[in-house]
């Protein structure tokens, strides 16, 4: 599912093949040490001298020596071998062509903000926890950390980049093998450093086209009573302060935005299926699925959880 | 020898009778409890130290163990993320800061003096004032944990996620504070160190006739010196006045920077990885020896590739950031410094392997962990040169495949040489001999629970599970090697605790082991085991590496030291030519009382900057109490040295 050793892009394919080299070569060293080491116990070349000591002639000394001196050397040849290589890979991974599309991803605890940024604010893509990206076009992540430090990684793209709060980072991939792929924080950030993962879906420049236009349409306001009541659930409790849906008055910005919710594969940063139960479960008692999640379980009352998990559903 | 010196020709069984109890009278240790309580006795608080850290090893695995249990399947439930970071926080903390660095300084403690031929290290007092610091660190963290205040940031508590805004309460502070306790009690040691090796080395062992054990000491005391005050920087001054008093060190929106943290941190967190590996390295070299009976190939080799890797093992720290905000060219360089320490350590391989193959090794359970350590630690010093380039270790940075290299890396290279060490050196502690029978099953378990543990999780990682997680969802299809594992876990503790049966039975009822039970070569050897208070009766001339190897029986000694005081013989530096006695303090109860107020000050500190002043107060009575006792009289040249005088055993 997400793995170094399945690449899926330009860059992590250079690092897969680094990981090869460097893991055929290391094993052969570390046979070759083990063997020489149980060879070694073995062999009875020394000669009883003076208070039973084991001597060697100078004769085996020099060579011994020598040998010494060889496996030394040998071992700086290997050391340089592999330095050469990740300069050069650091060289191709750091050859900077030209971005397409600029995407910026803010870690929060615990999951991630994701915008898609356009001269036009109109055009603006604000989600969550789910990447839509073109494949065969380099794109660039401007990296925030809200809080504390977060890592954003997905092995079969790239490495990883740390979100340091107070600087900027960045890091860039180009897509070749269209796909869904998992990353997840890597840098410990508290309680809920497990459940805050992300997706990556490398689509097709006209998919993705048709994915960001649809994204950047405001929802549209429901008409059936049932769910113009779930909306207003939604207006009247704690829930806006938090989160933003275009096209109402829903701006709060400290938990993910909402708009086209019902489009994304998960919940929780990829912490549960995005289905109509687990949605419901979910608004109940976040914390039961993810333990000091900052998000409350507000008490509403059946009919109301209700109301507000269909509209909430109708957020495609 | 420079200066002659009047010669004590009349030197006979009766004397050495008269001189042995006179000393016996001298150096004996107090009674009971009190005695206890103010022994100055390097062995008494060496022993201390390896018991007590053995101890927390036995927590922190406790802690991995369940850990593992968590993680053996998705999803589990056994703990929440809130026990689990205590958890973790805690074994880190433990296996660092309580284990590893204490333990290996303490077989320092215990074994420099007799190996270099003194009597007492350089300052004994200091030496148990250190000890009581640490085990206040030991008590209060255990203590926290127990009471729900156990840190839960990581050993390495990054801000912001430590500082004020994103860890209220106190877990943090008792994290900080307590790596101001080991902190100082390992420069206690370090101190002690250095001028022990220094200036109590036994006539004639000049530096280049020092053991191997002896000179890693002497490299990572040094390392202590130039690591420990970086972190007491960062925690004790930053972390902890950035929580108390806010003084933003660590805020980029005052100001501050993050990343800071972070290098002070592993300015101080690298070489302490060294400050671990040294001293195992320095066991490996005299087991090697004395199961292959043949002297080390390239002993000068070995001392600079100690000295080497302690110069190196500053110069890495940022391969730990390489993810963090830092330019190319700048981790280039550490990328560069990161492989090149893999020399020092090859050429280290390289000479013991040769010295093996040249030998007759005889595979005892010491030289059986001798082999794994080759097998374990090699491994995990692949994964790390391959760490060093940083276009892979942005892959599997702070994932389980760091996790199993520094599993391997420590445990290879720190744990395998220290229980070689155990069973080789024990019967100098006790008296008696480990059970062979059952080390090879300690060996054997514990090697087949290494490699079944750890060895996945390279797998692991490059799957792409990251560290520091307490649970992981099914569909990541990481529960198979997680409980593989989890098993090995298991098999590696049935291993520690074959080891702990063999010693608490061996220590009472274990084979006695005579003075020189595998017929070794160095200076500890010479007196008997376990050594008496005073060590050695006379201090003993050596002109040889391996003294007890060049002659197996007589030694020439000093003589002239007094007996009715506790006195020590001071030699020069480089030479040890013998300089001056020097009056050794008699056991005192002041370093367990000024380790009472440091206690105060720096736990108090938390709660209110007022237990400052009162642990100030209280301690300047300690610090009288000290001082007036000091007995330090330097009497030069009234030590007698031999011409033809030898005698038997010393």
């Amino acid at each position: 599912m997400h793995s170094v050793f399945s690449p899926a892009s330009a860059q992590a394919r250079i690092v897969a093949h680094l990981w090869w080299w460097m893991f055929g070569v290391g094993m052969i060293v570390w046979l070759g040490v083990t063997l020489a080491a149980l060879y070694a116990a073995r062999a009875r070349r020394g000669e009883r001298g003076a208070n039973g000591l084991n001597e060697v002639t100078p004769t085996v000394r020099q060579r011994t020596e020598r040998g010494i001196a060889t496996a030394t050397f040998v071992t700086l040849l290997i050391l340089l071998a592999f330095l050469a290589y990740d300069f050069t890979a650091g060289r191709a991974l750091a050859a900077h062509p030209k971005v397409a599309t600029t995407i910026r991803v803010t870690g929060y605890q615990w999951w991630w903000d994701v915008l898609y940024e356009d001269p036009d604010p109109s055009k603006q893509v604000e989600t969550a926890n789910e990447i839509h990206v073109p494949v065969g076009e380099t794109v660039q992540f401007t990296l925030r950390g809200a809080d504390v430090i977060h890592s954003f990684w997905a092995p079969n793209l790239n490495g990883k980049k740390d979100l340091v709060p107070g600087y900027t980072t960045a890091l860039f991939f180009r897509a070749d093998t269209a796909g869904v792929y998992r990353g997840q924080c890597a840098e410990f950030c508290g309680l809920q450093h497990a459940k805050m993962a992300f997706y990556v879906i490398a689509e097709p420049r006209p998919k993705f086209e048709a994915w960001l236009a649809a994204a950047s349409t405001p929802m549209q306001p429901p008409t059936d009573p049932k769910l113009v009541y779930g909306q207003k659930v939604f207006m009247s409790s704690g829930c806006p302060l938090c989160h933003s849906i275009s096209g109402t008055d829903a701006r709060g910005t400290v938990g993910p935005g909402l708009s086209h919710f019902k489009s994304r594969s998960t919940i929780a940063a990829g912490t549960l299926a995005n289905t109509r139960q687990n949605l419901t479960r979910w608004i109940q008692n976040p914390a039961a699925f993810k333990p000091g999640v900052r998000m409350p379980a507000l008490p509403f009352k059946p009919a109301e959880l209700d109301a507000l998990v269909s509209y909430l559903e109708t957020l495609k | 020898m420079t200066a002659p010196l009047p010669i004590d020709q009349t030197f006979d069984t009766a004397t050495v009778a008269r001189v042995t109890a006179e000393l016996d009278a001298t150096w004996r240790e107090r009674p009971g409890f009190w005695g206890w309580l103010t022994s100055v006795d390097h062995k008494a608080i060496g022993r201390r130290y390896i018991v007590t850290a053995f101890l927390m090893f036995i927590a922190g695995g406790l802690e991995a163990a369940i850990m593992r249990t968590q993680l053996a399947v998705p999803e589990n439930h056994l703990l929440g993320p809130d026990r689990y970071n205590q958890l973790f926080t805690t074994h880190g903390t433990t296996m660092m800061f309580l284990f590893a660095v204490p333990m290996m300084t303490a077989m320092g403690i215990y074994f420099v003096p007799l190996m270099i031929g003194a009597r007492n290290v350089a300052f004994p007092r200091l030496n148990a004032f250190g000890y009581w610091t640490y085990l206040v660190g030991v008590v209060f963290l255990y203590v926290s944990l127990f009471a729900n205040t156990g840190p839960d940031t990581g050993w390495f508590a990054y801000v912001p996620l430590s500082g004020p805004a994103f860890s209220p309460g106190h877990r943090v502070d008792v994290w900080a504070q307590l790596v101001t306790f080991t902190e100082i009690s390992a420069l206690c040691v370090a101190v002690n160190i250095i001028v022990t090796t220094f200036k109590l080395r036994a006539p004639g062992m000049s530096l280049n006739r020092m053991p191997i054990f002896v000179w890693a000491q002497l490299v990572v005391a040094f390392m202590v010196v130039f690591a420990m005050p970086a972190v007491a920087a960062g925690s004790t001054l930053m972390l902890a006045t950035d929580r108390a008093v806010n003084m933003h060190w660590f805020n980029p929106a005052e100001g501050g920077d993050a990343l800071l943290w972070q290098h002070i941190f592993w300015f101080f967190g690298h070489p302490e990885v060294y400050i671990i590996f040294l001293p195992a390295m320095g066991m490996v070299t005299p087991i090697i020896e004395t199961f292959c009976r043949r002297r080390v190939i390239g002993y000068t080799a070995l001392v600079m590739a100690n000295v080497a890797t302690a110069f190196f093992a500053f110069g890495l720290w940022v391969h730990h950031m390489f993810a963090t905000p830092i330019p190319e060219l700048g981790q280039s360089l550490f990328t560069a410094a990161s492989m090149v320490i893999a020399v020092p350590t090859g050429v280290q391989i390289f000479c013991w392997i040769a010295t093996i193959w040249t030998g007759r090794a005889r595979l005892t359970v010491p030289m059986l962990f001798i082999l794994g350590f080759f097998f374990t630690f090699v491994n995990g010093g692949i994964t790390g040169v391959m760490l060093a380039s940083v276009a892979f270790d942005k892959q599997v940075h702070d994932t389980f495949f760091v996790v199993a290299h520094l599993h391997y890396v420590l445990i290879g290279g720190g744990l395998m040489p220290l229980f070689g060490a155990f069973y080789y050196w024990f019967p100098k502690v006790s008296g008696r001999l480990l059970s062979e029978r059952l080390g090879k099953w300690h060996f054997w378990l514990f090697l087949i629970g290494v490699n079944v543990t750890f060895f996945p999780m390279h797998a692991l990682g490059l799957d792409g599970m990251p560290r520091r997680v307490y649970t992981y969802l099914a569909p990541t299809g990481w529960g198979t090697l997680n409980f593989l594992a989890t098993l090995g876990a298991y098999t590696i503790a049935l291993g520690v605790l074959v080891f702990i049966v063999n010693a608490l039975r061996s220590w009472r009822a274990g084979e006695l082991a005579g003075d020189n039970p595998w017929d070794s070569s160095g200076l500890e050897w010479a007196t008997s085991s376990p050594a008496p208070p005073y060590n050695f009766a006379f201090p003993i001339i050596i002109d040889s590496v391996h003294p007890l190897w060049e002659t197996n029986v007589e030694h020439p000694v000093v003589t002239g030291l007094r007996t009715d005081r506790r006195e020590i013989l001071v030699t020069t530096t480089t030479d040890a030519v013998p300089e001056s006695r020097h009056a050794a303090p008699d056991p005192s109860i002041w370093p367990l009382y000024l380790a009472g107020c440091m206690a105060l000050l720096f736990i108090g500190s938390i709660f209110s900057p007022y237990f400052v002043l009162i642990a100030i107060g209280l301690s300047v009575f300690g610090l009288l109490g000290w001082g007036l006792q000091s007995t330090k009289k330097i009497e030069p040249e009234l030590v007698q040295l031999p011409t033809g005088a030898m005698v038997e055993g010393a």
